[in-house]
C-alpha cells in the first residue's frame, strides 16, 4: 500500500494549475454567467490539450485509459481556479456510456472519443439526483436520464440563476430514448457516483483556493497596528479550515481508488452497488462538500466588507462552494447513503 | 496511489487477528484507572509480550517484532476491532521510548524497553507542573549535580496513573543560569518508590483516581538515567512530543471500531426518522474513515523519509474532537440509559459509552490543548504570524 500520489501524479496536478493561473479563468467565469461563453470554451480547449477528459475515456474510445486518481486531482484544480462549465458532468456521462458499452446504436463510439479529444462539451442530468441539467444550453448534447430511461434532451426550459452565476441551471424536457432497461440502471449508479465523487474534488479544489487567498490576506492586512493575521480568534479559524481541508482530502482520493476498484470488478454491471464504493464517495462529499463551505464562510468573514463584494474574485469561489454542496447530492443524502451499507472496511485486497 | 495489502502485510493482519481472537479477555477488565484495574491491565501486557504483540514495531532483541508502520496501523485496527483492553504501558510505550530510540544510550534501550515492553515496569509522564501546563518551559522543578548523578526537587501534577505506575519520566531546571527558559532543562528517568518522592492521587472527573501529583525532595537520579545531553532536555522532549499529539497515542484503529460500533448501536436502536441523530453517525463513520486513510497517508510520507512535524498538530485536534462527538452521538441514542455512569449494572454495553465518554473529554486538554494546537497549526502550517503568547 502507498496511499500517496506519486511524483509524476503530483506533476501533473502542478501544470494543470499552471495553465488555469495563466487562463484568466476569473474573466471567463464572469463572461460564462452572461451567457458569452467564447472564454470558457476557450479554457476548455487548454484543458482537453492536457488530456484531462481521456482520463474518463478507455484507450479503445480514444482516452488515456481510466486513471481515476488523475482524473480527481485534475477536478480539485478545476475547483482551485473556478472553471466554468459541466466538466463533472461530461466526466460522468463518459463513465455512463462507456458502462452501456457498444450495444446501444454506438453511442459510446460516437460521443467517447470527441468527450477525450475535449471537442464535446456533454451535459448530464438524472432525475434521481436532481431536476436541473448544468449548461444544457452551451453543451453539445445533454443526456438525461430517468429512471432506466436514457434520452437525448431535445430541448430545455428558461435558465434558472444558481446562486454561483457560472452555473447555469434548467430543467430538460425528454428526447429520443437512447437505451432503457436495467443496464442504463446500472451505468446510471455508476455515472451518480462519478459525478458525486468529482463534485467533492471540485470542492476541496475550492476549499484549498479560500484557504490560501483567506490566508495571504490576513498576513498583509493590518489593524491596530499589526496583521490580523497574528490574532488568535483568526489563527483558530483558519486553522480550522485547514483541518477540515486535510482530512476531507485522503477522503477524496481514497474514494477514487476503491471506486475505480469497484468499478473494474464489475465489468458486467452487477452488484456495484454492494462493494461499497459509493460508500467511500458519499463520504467523500460530505466531509468536501463541508470543508469547503467552512472555507467560503471564514473567507468572507475574515475578509470583512471586502470579502463580501463580487468584485472581488473571491465571491466566485465562496458562491461555488454553497452550489456544490447540493449538487450530485445534498449532505443528507450522502449521510444516508453512509449508513445503507457497509463501511470500507480498510484494505482488504491482497496482492503482491 | 493504492490502497491494497500484499500478501505478507494481509497474512500478519490475519496472524494478529487469530492471536487476539485466543487471548482477548471474554469479560472487559477493571477499568485501568483503578488499583484492580491497573493489576490485571499490567497482566494483560505480559500475555501481549508473550505473543510478542506488546510493541510491534520494536526491534526484535527487545521484544518487538520489527514490523514496519504500516503493520502496527493494521495491528491496531484488529486489536480495536477485538476489543482488546486499554494499554496501561501507554505512556511508555508511545512516548519515552521512541523518546529513548532517538536520544537513548544502547545501555538504556537494553535495561528500559524489555522491561517495558512486557509490563514490568509501567511508566508515568511527569512534565506538567502547577504553574507549568501550556506554558510548559515555565516549569520549576529541579536537577540540582550531585556525585554520580542529580537531586530533584519540585513539584509534578496530572501525571496520568502515576498513582499505581513504578517509574516517570520528566523534565527538570538544572541549569538555572540559562539564557531562556526552554534552555537549560534536563530529561530524566526517575523511580517512583525512590526516597523523597510522595504520590498524591488525584480523582479525575468520575471520581476514579487516574492521575497524581508528585512530590519530590532531593530524589536521586544517577547520571544513566539521564536521557541525551544534561541541559539539552527541551529539545529532547520536543522532538517526540509530536508522538503524543500524532498517531501513536490515539491509533486510526480506535476510532474505525468505535464507529463501527456506533452505527450497530444505531440500526439497532434508533429511530430512522430522526435524522439529525443519523446524521451525526454518518459523521462518526466518516471522521474515523477520514482519520484511517489520512494515516495511510501520513505513513507512507514517513516511510518515504518525512517527519511528523507540525502535522501532529492536525491529527491530534481531529481525533480529540472525533472521540467527543462520537461517545456524545452514542450516548444520545441510547436516550435515558445514556446517563447510566460505567459503574452502573444496567449500563450498556459494560458501560464502554460512558467510560469512553468520559475519557474522551479530557482529549481536548491533555497532550496539549487543542487551543496551542489550533497555534501551531495557523503558525507552522499555514505560515501565520506569531502573537501574543
Ligand atoms: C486526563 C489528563 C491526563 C493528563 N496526563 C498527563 C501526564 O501524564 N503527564 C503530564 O505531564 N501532564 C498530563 N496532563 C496535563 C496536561 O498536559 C495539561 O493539562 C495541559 O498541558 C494543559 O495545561 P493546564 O491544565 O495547566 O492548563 P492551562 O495551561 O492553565 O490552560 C487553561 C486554559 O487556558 C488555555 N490557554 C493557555 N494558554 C493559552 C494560550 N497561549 N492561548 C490560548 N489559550 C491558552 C488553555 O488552552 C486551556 O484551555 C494530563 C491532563 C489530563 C486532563
Amino acid at each position: 500500500m502507498r496511499f500517496l500520489l506519486d511524483a509524476e501524479q503530483a506533476e501533473f496536478g502542478r501544470t494543470l494549475g499552471r495553465l488555469l493561473a495563466a487562463a484568466d479563468v476569473p474573466a471567463a467565469v464572469r463572461a460564462w454567467g452572461t451567457g458569452d461563453s467564447a472564454p470558457g470554451h476557450a479554457v476548455w480547449r487548454r484543458l482537453a490539450g492536457t488530456g484531462v477528459f481521456g482520463l474518463a475515456v478507455p484507450e479503445k474510445h480514444g482516452g488515456a485509459g481510466f486513471l481515476p486518481v488523475e482524473l480527481t486531482l485534475s477536478f480539485v484544480e478545476l475547483g482551485r481556479y473556478a472553471v466554468p462549465g459541466p466538466a463533472v458532468e461530461t466526466a460522468a456521462a463518459a463513465v455512463l456510456l462507456e458502462r452501456l458499452g457498444d450495444a446501444d446504436g454506438g453511442l459510446a463510439g460516437t460521443w467517447l472519443p470527441a468527450i477525450a479529444a475535449g471537442d464535446a462539451m456533454v451535459s448530464y442530468a438524472d432525475l434521481a439526483h436532481g431536476p436541473y441539467a448544468l449548461d444544457a444550453a452551451t453543451a453539445d448534447v445533454t443526456f438525461l436520464v430517468d429512471g432506466d430511461t436514457l434520452r437525448a434532451c431535445d430541448g430545455c426550459g428558461p435558465v434558472q440563476p444558481s446562486v454561483d452565476p457560472a452555473r447555469r441551471l434548467t430543467r430538460c424536457a425528454g428526447g429520443a430514448v437512447l437505451a432503457s432497461g436495467p443496464a442504463v440502471w446500472a451505468a446510471a449508479a455508476q455515472a451518480a457516483d462519478t459525478a458525486r465523487l468529482l463534485t467533492a474534488a471540485q470542492a476541496l479544489g475550492v476549499g484549498r483556493r479560500l484557504l490560501d487567498d483567506t490566508v495571504a490576506y490576513v498576513k498583509q492586512r493590518t489593524q491596530f497596528g499589526v496583521a490580523v493575521g497574528s490574532f488568535q480568534a483568526v489563527k483558530h479559524r483558519l486553522a480550522d479550515v485547514l483541518l477540515a481541508l486535510e482530512f476531507a482530502e485522503p477522503l477524496v482520493y481514497g474514494a477514487a481508488v476503491e471506486w475505480a476498484g469497484a468499478l473494474q470488478a464489475d465489468t458486467a454491471n452487477h452488484g456495484y452497488g454492494a462493494t461499497g464504493a459509493g460508500i467511500g464517495v458519499a463520504m467523500a462529499k460530505v466531509a468536501a462538500g463541508e470543508a469547503a463551505y467552512t472555507a467560503a464562510r471564514a473567507a468572507l468573514q475574515l475578509h470583512g466588507a471586502l470579502g463580501y463584494t463580487d468584485e472581488l474574485g473571491l465571491s466566485l469561489w465562496i458562491r461555488r462552494a454553497r452550489a456544490l454542496r447540493g449538487a450530485w447530492g445534498t449532505p443528507a443524502e450522502c449521510r444516508a447513503r453512509v449508513l445503507a451499507g457497509p463501511a470500507p472496511a480498510g484494505p482488504q485486497i491482497f496482492h503482491e | 496511489m493504492d490502497l491494497g495489502l500484499t500478501a505478507a502485510d494481509a497474512e500478519f493482519r490475519r496472524e494478529a487477528r487469530d492471536w487476539l481472537a485466543a487471548h482477548v479477555p471474554a469479560e472487559p477488565l477493571p477499568s485501568l484507572e483503578t488499583a484492580e484495574g491497573f493489576a490485571a491491565h499490567r497482566e494483560w501486557e505480559r500475555e501481549l509480550y508473550t505473543g510478542r504483540w506488546s510493541a510491534v514495531t520494536w526491534p526484535e532483541a527487545y521484544g518487538g517484532r520489527g514490523a514496519s508502520l504500516l503493520r502496527w496501523l493494521l495491528f491496531e485496527e484488529e486489536y480495536y476491532a477485538a476489543r482488546a483492553p486499554g494499554r496501561v504501558s501507554q505512556n511508555g510505550v508511545s512516548l519515552l521510548a521512541p523518546t529513548l530510540f532517538e536520544h537513548g544510550t544502547q545501555e538504556q534501550l537494553a535495561r528500559v524497553l524489555p522491561a517495558m515492553a512486557s509490563g514490568a515496569t509501567i511508566w508515568a509522564q511527569a512534565w506538567s507542573e502547577p504553574g507549568a501546563g501550556s506554558d510548559l518551559a515555565a516549569l520549576r522543578s529541579s536537577a540540582v549535580r550531585t556525585d554520580g548523578g542529580w537531586l530533584l526537587r519540585g513539584h509534578k501534577t496530572w501525571s496520568s496513573r502515576a498513582a499505581f505506575a513504578d517509574r516517570a519520566f520528566g523534565l527538570f531546571r538544572s541549569h538555572p543560569g540559562a539564557d531562556r527558559p526552554h534552555n537549560g532543562l534536563t530529561y530524566l528517568m526517575f523511580d517512583l518508590a525512590a526516597p523523597g518522592v510522595t504520590v498524591r492521587p488525584i480523582g479525575r472527573l468520575d471520581g476514579k483516581p487516574a492521575f497524581a501529583e508528585l512530590f519530590l525532595e532531593d530524589v536521586f537520579v544517577p547520571d544513566a538515567d539521564v536521557i541525551g545531553e544534561p541541559g539539552q532536555g527541551w529539545r529532547v522532549a520536543m522532538s517526540t512530543a509530536g508522538n503524543e499529539r500524532g498517531l501513536t497515542l490515539r491509533s486510526p484503529g480506535r476510532f474505525t471500531a468505535a464507529a463501527g460500533r456506533l452505527a450497530a448501536l444505531w440500526r439497532a436502536t434508533a429511530d430512522p426518522a430522526d435524522t439529525a441523530l443519523r446524521d451525526r453517525v454518518a459523521d462518526a463513520l466518516i471522521g474515523a474513515r477520514a482519520y484511517q486513510l489520512a494515516a495511510y497517508a501520513g505513513v507512507a510520507r514517513l516511510t518515504e523519509g518525512g517527519t511528523p512535524g507540525a502535522a501532529a498538530s492536525l491529527t491530534k485536534v481531529f481525533w480529540s474532537e472525533l472521540d467527543i462527538a462520537l461517545h456524545e452521538t452514542a450516548l444520545d441514542l441510547l436516550g435515558p440509559r445514556g446517563e447510566l455512569a460505567a459503574t452502573a449494572t444496567e449500563a450498556p454495553d459494560h458501560g464502554s459509552w460512558a467510560d469512553g465518554w468520559i475519557f474522551a473529554l479530557a482529549g481536548p486538554v491533555y497532550a496539549g490543548t487543542n487551543e496551542i494546537q489550533r497555534d501551531i497549526i495557523a503558525e507552522r502550517l499555514l505560515g501565520l504570524p506569531k502573537g501574543r503568547r
